[in-house]
């Protein structure tokens, strides 16, 4: 925690001033990525939930892409472009899990004929 | 108030628990602990204990955990072969008024063990111990980038086979299926011991896979020999770290899938049940995710090893190698994407279905090139059809039908008709048997002269062989032919004695398998007793092409005293076509890791917080947790892990090298 990583940016010759303003500039697009969305809830100026819902997911999405960049230091020369391909490669097992899950349990009474689930998961009809 | 008691120290663990009243499992158990007692006793009485403590069951030696995770899947296989003896036998008697031997509750458990033992406790190890032997080899690497995580892995995995052998004797197995559907799976449907047996040795083994994937894709980014690019490095390794690659990324969501249904018997939690709003389907969902990459994490080894051997024993560079190694990046990739087939008929619609089965048929494609690239490498080559080559060709002709039964099974219409089949059963048999077993085999008997130093014998090696590859097809074609006649799997007994002929035969097949069996089994034996004429002393007994022939057999502990420097795809055979000569002096210090029991106590805690929590003995599961998490940490404030080769033993072992080469 104390010692951020140095690796990267010595090896390239980059000053650590160049870290550390990546830092700066991390936290400050953290702050305010976390902030906004807060405030679009509490403020309410959106009056619309699912606009609001899609801001903060996009807002989440960002702050991912802020940390990885900004925090772990994920450029294409690290570890030569290894741990770029680990990431991009994780991003899309992730992304086919969770997608291909939803999409597949939404699917599933597709092809069932229609009756009362009581107390149950309530699957929208196709 | 003595019963409260019993039952705070034995959980649920009581006389009855003990199948005292079961014949074949009283027998069972009498046969394996005489051996066991007999095992010991031999072990104690030639002083063995000390020896395979301090130079096996403690070492950090990829090369010795690969010869133990081998010895591991072969004892299992033993194991899951009795179960399939015993289903091929029940089958092919239980018609009509005759109910057989088994009665369905104890058939259940047998179908669920023969699964869930041969993918996870044979063919997982069998894969994991060829990739540990032979990939660091082929590297030019001392040892796995992280060698004590190496033992770790093996210790755990050996923990859950252990976890599963315990409930052949105490309590019960599972009877829900390999996979242990929910929410049959779950409490309502299955109070007794079986599914908490299966879920407790998967995970603990899980987790051995798991750091096992990670060690070895560490192993190939990092510690190639100097001059090894990616493009420049053996097919086995490429397959092996894809395999890997796809073992980390589908782990944890059976990982995942096994918590939530812990949960749902241990806390009452209703992820995967059917009331209050659970979804049994989304448990099949997070399985196949695992299940269906699961197969290629072991069938992509083997087409490694298959590559390997047709190289080797044509005498020819591997054609297309930059095809193969694109094949099986993407066979990784589309392996990720059709989970779904295996679930067809659950009621999802067309477009769901006609996706999944697509992305199925276009992973023959790749499949399908590889194939073509053995056979090219093949044509016009110098072949010799030695015991791997032969197993080579059996694996070719057996697997493309089993490839052909699958693309039928892709296609969802057909599969509403056989889904459930015993059509179904005979395809994966015939890839698992013909794609990973068979390449298992050949493996084994290729780098077996690697590992101690003499051939296997010839005779049994063959009659190994034939044993395999005709009992096969004589136990599975006739379960094709009842299958695609609709005959349903998992069933105890029939009532349409026209299908008695056909699971007849079926059982023939099965007693040639075990002919098979039995001879690879003779195969080591005499091997080990006529060793001395079977004895590789120039540790090239094939005329190999990768690095790990250029060694001596077995190779000393650091592998390679100088790390050899690449210039080429087949590293060994450009060297020798180079007129390479191994240098004689000039060695140093080997920095090498130090043998350490924390494995072996880990994975002891581990199977006895398995066991507690199986029985509900919380105070044994509390006490290993509390233990693990102990000696975890322990283990880290260890600072003696390493240790020097002296240049002077190096040298002694090196010379001993060159004696024997001069003579031979």
């Amino acid at each position: 925690m104390s010692q951020p990583s140095i690796a990267p940016e010595t090896a390239h010759g980059a000053t650590s001033g160049h870290s550390q303003r990546g830092y700066r500039i991390g936290t400050i697009l953290a702050i305010i990525l976390t902030a906004v969305p807060f405030w679009l809830v509490m403020s309410g100026v959106l009056h619309d939930a699912q606009t609001t819902a899609a801001l903060i997911f996009a807002m989440g999405f960002a702050q991912i892409i802020v940390h990885v960049l900004c925090f772990l230091h994920l450029d294409t020369r690290s570890e030569g472009g290894w741990t770029l391909l680990a990431f991009l490669f994780t991003t899309v097992i992730v992304v086919l899990t969770i997608a291909g899950s939803i999409w597949v349990m939404y699917h599933l009474n597709a092809n069932m004929m229609p009756m009362p689930m009581p107390g149950g998961l309530v699957i929208p009809a196709h | 108030m003595s019963d409260h008691l019993l039952k705070s120290i034995f959980g649920r663990l009581t006389w009855e628990s003990f199948p005292l009243h079961e014949p074949i499992l009283l027998g069972t158990f009498i046969v394996v602990a005489a051996l066991g007692l007999a095992l010991f006793g031999a072990l104690t009485y030639f002083r063995l204990w000390g020896y395979l403590w301090t130079e096996w069951f403690t070492s950090v030696d990829h090369k010795r955990i690969g010869i133990m995770y081998v010895i591991l899947g072969i004892i299992m296989l033993l194991r899951g072969f009795s179960d399939a003896l015993m289903m091929r036998a029940q089958q092919a008697i239980a018609f009509g008024d005759n109910q057989g031997f088994l009665e369905a509750h104890h058939y259940d458990q047998i179908f669920t063990a023969h699964g869930t033992i041969m993918i996870f406790f044979v063919a997982i190890p069998l894969v994991v111990g060829l990739v540990n032997f032979v990939m660091p080899l082929q590297l030019g690497a001392r040892d796995v980038a992280f060698p004590f995580l190496n033992n770790l892995s093996f210790w755990l995995t050996a923990a859950g086979a252990v976890l599963v052998m315990i409930s052949l004797f105490v309590g019960e197995f599972a009877s829900t299926g390999w996979l242990s559907y929910a929410p049959l799976a779950g409490l309502a449907y299955s109070p007794e011991t079986g599914v908490d047996y299966y879920l407790w040795s998967l995970q603990i083994a899980g987790v051995g896979t798991t750091l096992s994937a990670i060690n070895m894709v560490a192993t190939v980014i990092k510690m190639r020999a100097p001059g090894m690019t990616m493009m420049k490095m053996p097919v086995f390794c490429w397959t092996a770290l894809c395999s890997n690659v796809l073992a980390i990324a589908i782990f944890p969501a059976l990982t995942a899938a096994f918590f939530l249904l812990m949960l749902d018997r241990y806390i009452g939690t209703h992820f995967f049940t059917n009331e209050l709003g659970g979804s049994p389907m989304m448990y099949w969902n997070m399985v196949w995710i695992w299940g269906h990459p699961e197969v290629y994490v072991l069938v992509l080894p083997a087409f490694g090893i298959y590559s390997e051997i047709t190289s080797t024993f044509t005498g020819k560079r591997l054609f297309g190698y930059t095809s193969m190694v694109y094949a099986t990046v993407v066979i990784t990739i589309l392996s990720y994407l059709v989970w779904l087939h295996h679930f067809f008929t659950m009621g999802a619609g067309p477009s769901v279905n006609s996706f999944f089965g697509i992305a199925t048929m276009v992973i023959a494609i790749p499949t399908g090139a590889k194939i073509f690239n053995w056979l090219f490498t093949m044509y016009r080559g110098d072949i010799r059809f030695e015991l791997p080559m032969m197993w080579v060709v059996a694996f070719m002709l057996t697997f493309v039908v089993g490839g052909m039964t699958g693309v039928l099974l892709a296609i969802p219409p057909a599969d509403f008709v056989l889904h459930n089949s015993l059509f179904l059963v005979a395809h994966f048999h015939n890839v698992i048997i013909g794609g990973v077993v068979f390449g298992l085999f050949a493996g084994m008997v290729y780098w077996f002269p690697k590992a101690f130093g003499f051939k296997l014998d010839e005779f049994w090696g063959k009659v190994a062989f034939w044993g395999w590859v005709i009992g096969y097809w004589v136990a599975w074609t006739p379960i094709y032919v009842v299958g695609l006649m609709g005959t349903t799997r998992r069933v105890n007994h029939f009532d349409d004695p026209t299908l008695q002929p056909y699971f007849i035969v079926a059982a023939i097949g099965a007693l040639i398998i075990l002919v098979g069996i039995l001879g690879f089994v003779m195969s080591i034996v005499m091997g080990f007793v006529k060793r001395d004429q079977l004895r590789d002393l120039t540790g090239d007994p094939w005329d190999g092409r990768t690095l790990e022939w250029s060694t001596t057999s077995p190779p000393p502990a650091y592998n390679f005293a100088f790390t050899p420097v690449i210039h080429d795809l087949d590293a060994w055979y450009d060297m020798k076509s180079r007129g390479y000569e191994r240098p004689a002096g000039g060695y140093r210090p080997i920095h090498m890791p130090r043998n350490t029991g924390a494995g072996i106590i880990l994975a002891g805690l581990a199977l006895s917080l398995g066991f507690g929590m199986v029985w509900y003995m919380w105070w044994l599961a509390a006490l290993s947790f509390a233990g693990l998490i102990v000696v975890a940490v322990a283990h880290t404030f260890n600072f003696a892990r390493d240790y020097f080769i002296p240049a002077d033993e190096v040298a002694l072992t090196e010379s001993k090298r060159h004696q024997p080469a001069v003579g031979a």
